[in-house]
């Protein structure tokens, strides 16, 4: 496998919505000197058309599907969907930037730059044929991560959760690192398809050695996607940073860690699936449960959605454990629908929790219903989604993954997660409580009228939502096809 | 769009719409609300009236793919149980508009619109005929319900509301897991088609196999009926409940359990159905005498009439596991009667609360001195509640007496239990609130029935006359669907667990 560096202009092509994110996160952070003072609200505006053009970019590199550097890269249905998913959470994770930044009287460039930066490295991730692409992927992503989680300087919680971001981060990374190195050992490459077939060739490498290689990429990846026994950072990170930065979090880096979850699991590991399946079983249960019953006793409204979404990992990891293709179509539909519902949560979460972001506790939420009408119809539609309720993208989500288990023959992981997320109803219902069923308390009264982009940030997700649920065929068509992998 | 797919449609229409009325224009989603929910009915009548009497199967049937993989129909049709079903819910629905027209002053906009919104997850329940769609209604219906008692509720509504919400939803998750199930065995949520299969022996389940599905599907519906010990959560969420919620939950939603038993449960899996029969039977016969027990220790009307709805509900379940036409065809009447009934109590408990405010039968007495006409309507209920003749709840009650008798005379006994402890409670109860001297708090306050309060409850009282006196006026499409039903249930039952037999020896191999 020799990769050449002497790029066509197919590869370019296919590498469009990377270069166009990277340009443009240069060109916000050499514009600042001369936007900041005067309209800084032109960072976002820049940044989402940045992601808009992205998103062109990386349909348009589908028109005409196939690796790109030598195998390194690849284009194919499953990285495009992945790359629109991406840029589609970082765009709703801009739009309620503008007021949330302006509030807290941090706007500058690094921020929109930093998100695009990120962005870039997950897009890399989604279209990674091989593990020093999906290194490097994971490492742009996370870096930006990291400084995002810190964002709020003078926040002492906004530093230690960068802080320990940082620095589980970086075991995790370096768990993944051992792996591809134990990878490269035995098999001699590093490219995803090519391992397959030395692993289904006649002379196959001892089965325990690439096990343990798995099982070293599976801690690595299980952090990034905040799976139970690897959550332990999830909910501090989440609380501490700033309401957008943990909706983006929660939701795009996630998303591009499970692409690669299921690309290099399905992909290069597919082979010795009997040999993972217990691994990823487990962690899917564990995080699960560990997710939902610690949710129940959260009081900040942060923190239990970071439990929660370590919950959601569970669910998405049930259908890793099915390794088919309704089971990898499952996780793409869920993937999405999740992104939508739990960023617009978070998004009403940051407008309500106020400058400074002093009100973050489920009480603040409290009569949300009766002073913020369409706010709180909006999160309701967002939460009977987490819960799972029909007619929305999270019950369908829920749906088609347990279907994939049950093809499978995982009768019990089905059971116990179709129990788990009756457990997990509670906790949302809290929240529902608060926002209708008491009187508006001093959060719900100081809050701020909602702003066009704000508006947009709420609507889109819920009309996401609500489309995922009543019309899920073009997506999952969509998702059907490309989850196809190279086998 | 076909007549019944607009009984359906409307309502989701008129809570759509309803989102658009400003807030400061109470009145107008209140008139919405009733012009709607009369409409809905007017064209459920329609539909009643192009009812073919003499056929068993499905009518009106509206069959569009809704999403292709996995297939998904938006597929629904009404056989001579649901027609009835959907009858009494868009009978209901405008009745509850009137009964919280002065009641519900508060946030009244969402209020109205949540009424909808429940008539038409409830319409849909019961006409879905894919069980997927079905599930999508089943867990519709609860959202609505859910807001109604814990924003309009009593002092402990958001006790109820959750308590409410979370049993459904933990009970229909594993019916969610049999759904799939079934769907990866036969390919199809068609509930016809899968029953097709299993009729021409395509489809066949192992015992265990059977028994577990059995199971998924019995215990979400038996939470929703709810069969003892599942109960709990229903006296909270009745007692707490504004009078419309009160209403529709018991004359209703309770409903969607007995339904399910009668048209999912016992059609697809007979083989199981008739193994638990027995022990389904028991805890019937337990919930009879023990709501009827504990309505009658009650200090508050609203809890009183919620225990009795465990007992009656006793009732259907019997009716329905003893495998017997008269039985079904008495359970399915007690499941009309009881919504109307109940729902009638409810209504008059609800009007006594808006005149004192108050549950406690303690607070009241003497009412019949003060209020000669409202007492007159609760009595003509509490005596349709008791299962009087030529009132509706006898026939029901009679009917499955009757069809249990045939198979297991010692449960028909003991059920029977259940008929004379419910006179004890209701009349006990009525003595109490209308009889004795007149309490100062009612001489003080306590008008009789207003205009409004007498369109909501003349409709209920006809309705029990009717249903007593001539119950041929609506038997006959039942009997066809629930003979239909039992012929199913003979479908691949091996020899020994057939009808007649000795529940021991069911059980041996």
């Amino acid at each position: 496998m020799s990769a050449s560096f002497g790029a066509s202009a197919t590869d370019l092509v296919r590498f469009l919505p990377e270069i166009i994110l990277t340009v443009m996160g240069t060109a916000l952070m050499v514009l600042d000197p001369v936007l900041h003072k005067r309209a800084s609200y032109a960072f976002g505006h820049l940044s989402i058309f940045a992601l808009l053009a992205a998103i062109g970019g990386a349909v348009y590199a589908q028109t005409d599907p196939g690796t790109a550097f030598g195998g390194m890269l690849v284009v194919d249905g499953f990285a495009t969907y992945f790359r629109v998913l991406v840029m589609v959470v970082g765009i709703l994770c801009v739009l309620p930037s503008y007021g949330f930044l302006a509030r807290q009287k941090a706007e500058t460039s690094e921020y929109h730059a930093l998100l695009l930066f990120s962005i870039a490295g997950q897009c890399m991730m989604a279209a990674a044929n091989d593990l020093i692409i999906v290194f490097i992927g994971l490492e742009i992503s996370s870096i930006a991560s990291y400084v995002l989680a810190g964002y709020l300087r003078d926040d002492k919680r906004s530093n230690e959760a960068a802080l320990k971001y940082f620095l589980l981060g970086s075991f995790a990374t370096a768990f993944f690192l051992y792996g591809v190195a134990i990878t490269y050992g035995t098999v001699g490459t590093v490219n995803l398809t090519a391992i397959r077939a030395s692993l289904t060739g006649a002379d196959a490498p001892p089965v325990v050695f690439i096990t343990l290689a798995a099982a070293l990429m599976f801690v690595g990846l299980g952090f990034k996607v905040s799976a139970a026994p690897f959550q332990i950072w999830a909910p501090d990170v989440y609380q501490g940073a700033p309401t957008p930065v943990a909706a983006f979090l929660s939701a795009g880096p996630k998303a591009a860690a499970f692409a690669v979850f299921l690309r290099i699991f399905l992909t290069a590991f597919g082979p010795i699936g009997s040999a993972w399946q217990p691994l990823v079983w487990m962690a899917a249960l564990l995080s699960m449960t560990v997710g939902n019953f610690a949710a129940l006793m959260q009081t900040n409204v942060k923190r239990m959605l970071g439990y929660s979404s370590i919950a959601h990992a569970g669910y998405v990891l049930v259908a890793l454990t099915a390794q088919s293709d309704t089971g990898t179509a499952a996780a793409m539909f869920y993937l999405a629908a999740y992104a939508l519902m739990n960023i617009g949560a978070f998004a009403v979460v940051s407008h309500v929790s106020g400058r400074g972001e002093r009100y973050q506790s489920l009480d603040d939420l409290a009569g949300l219903g009766r002073k913020q009408p369409m706010m709180a119809a909006m999160l309701t539609i967002f939460l009977l989604s987490l819960i799972g309720v029909p007619l929305t993208g999270g019950f369908f989500g829920k749906f088609y993954i347990f279907k994939a288990a049950l093809e499978s023959h995982l009768v019990w992981l089905t059971v116990l997660g179709l129990l788990n997320s009756a457990v997990g109803a509670y906790y949302y219902l809290r929240i529902l409580v608060m926002v209708y069923m008491h009187e508006p308390g001093e959060a719900a009264l100081e809050t701020e009228p909602l702003t066009p982009g704000f508006r947009l940030a709420l609507i889109l997700p819920a009309l996401g939502t609500l489309f995922l649920g009543i019309f899920p065929t073009w997506v999952l068509d969509f998702a059907g096809k490309s989850a196809t992998l190279a086998k | 769009m076909n007549l019944l797919s607009l009984v359906l449609i409307m309502p989701l229409v008129g809570f759509l719409a309803s989102l658009t009325i400003p807030r400061r224009f109470p009145q107008n989603s209140r008139a919405w609300a009733l012009a709607v929910s009369l409409a809905t009915f007017a064209q459920s009548l329609i539909l009643l009236s192009q009812f073919n009497r003499n056929v068993a199967g499905d009518q009106f049937t509206m069959d569009i793919p809704w999403i292709p993989a996995p297939n998904i129909h938006f597929h629904v049709a009404a056989d001579g149980i649901s027609l009835w079903l959907v009858l009494l819910s868009t009978f209901l629905t405008p009745i509850c508009v009137l009964i919280s027209w002065k009641q519900v002053q508060d946030r009244v906009k969402e209020f109205f619109a949540f009424l909808l919104l429940l008539e038409f997850g409830l319409v849909g329940v019961f006409i879905a005929q894919d069980l997927f769609l079905f599930f999508v209604f089943w867990e519709i219906s609860l959202v609505p319900m859910y807001f109604l008692i814990g924003i309009w509720g009593h002092a402990r509504r958001i006790y109820a509301a959750v308590k409410f919400f979370l049993y459904t939803m933990a009970g229909s998750v594993l019916m969610l897991g049999a759904i799939i199930y079934l769907y990866n065995r036969t390919g199809t949520f068609g509930y016809a088609a899968i029953l097709d299969m299993l009729a021409s022996g395509k489809l066949t389940f192992a015992p265990g196999e059977q028994m577990l599905l059995f199971l998924a599907f019995f215990l979400a519906f038996a939470i929703k009926v709810p069969i003892f010990p599942l109960h709990t959560w229903l006296p909270d969420a009745h007692v707490e409940a504004p009078t419309a919620g009160s209403v529709m939950l018991a004359s209703v939603m309770l409903k969607m359990g007995t339904f399910g038993l009668l048209h999912y449960c016992l059609p697809m899996f007979p083989v199981a159905s008739r193994r638990c029969a027995p022990w389904i039977a028991v805890l019937a016969i337990i919930g009879i005498i023990y709501g009827a027990l504990v309505a009658m220790v009650q200090p508050n009307m609203k809890k009183l009439v919620a225990y009795s709805s465990v007992s009656h509900l006793g009732f259907v379940v019997l009716g329905i596991f003893s495998f017997t036409q008269m039985g079904l065809d008495g359970a399915v009447y007690q499941m009309l009667s009881h919504g109307i009934t109940t729902g009638a109590l409810f209504a008059l408990v609800g009007f006594l609360y808006e005149r004192r405010h108050s549950l406690e039968i303690s607070g009241y007495g003497g009412v019949a001195t003060e209020a000669p006409w409202l007492s007159t309507v609760f009595l003509i209920a509490t005596l349709a509640s008791l299962g009087l003749p030529l009132l509706n709840n006898f026939v029901g009650e009679f009917l499955v007496l009757q069809g249990t008798a045939i198979t297991h005379f010692t449960w028909t006994v003991y059920a029977a239990i259940g008929v004379i402890l419910s006179a004890c409670y209701m009349l006990w109860m009525y003595q109490r609130v209308f009889y004795g001297a007149t309490a100062a708090d009612v001489k003080h306050y306590m008008p009789d029935l207003g205009l409004r309060e007498w369109a909501a409850i003349v409709p209920l009282v006809v309705m029990m006359v009717w249903m007593g006196v001539y119950s041929q006026s609506f038997l006959p499409p039942v009997s066809k669907t629930t003979a239909h039903v039992l012929e199913q249930t003979h479908i691949n039952v091996p020899e020994r667990v057939e009808l007649r037999q000795r529940p021991e020896v069911a059980h041996v191999r």
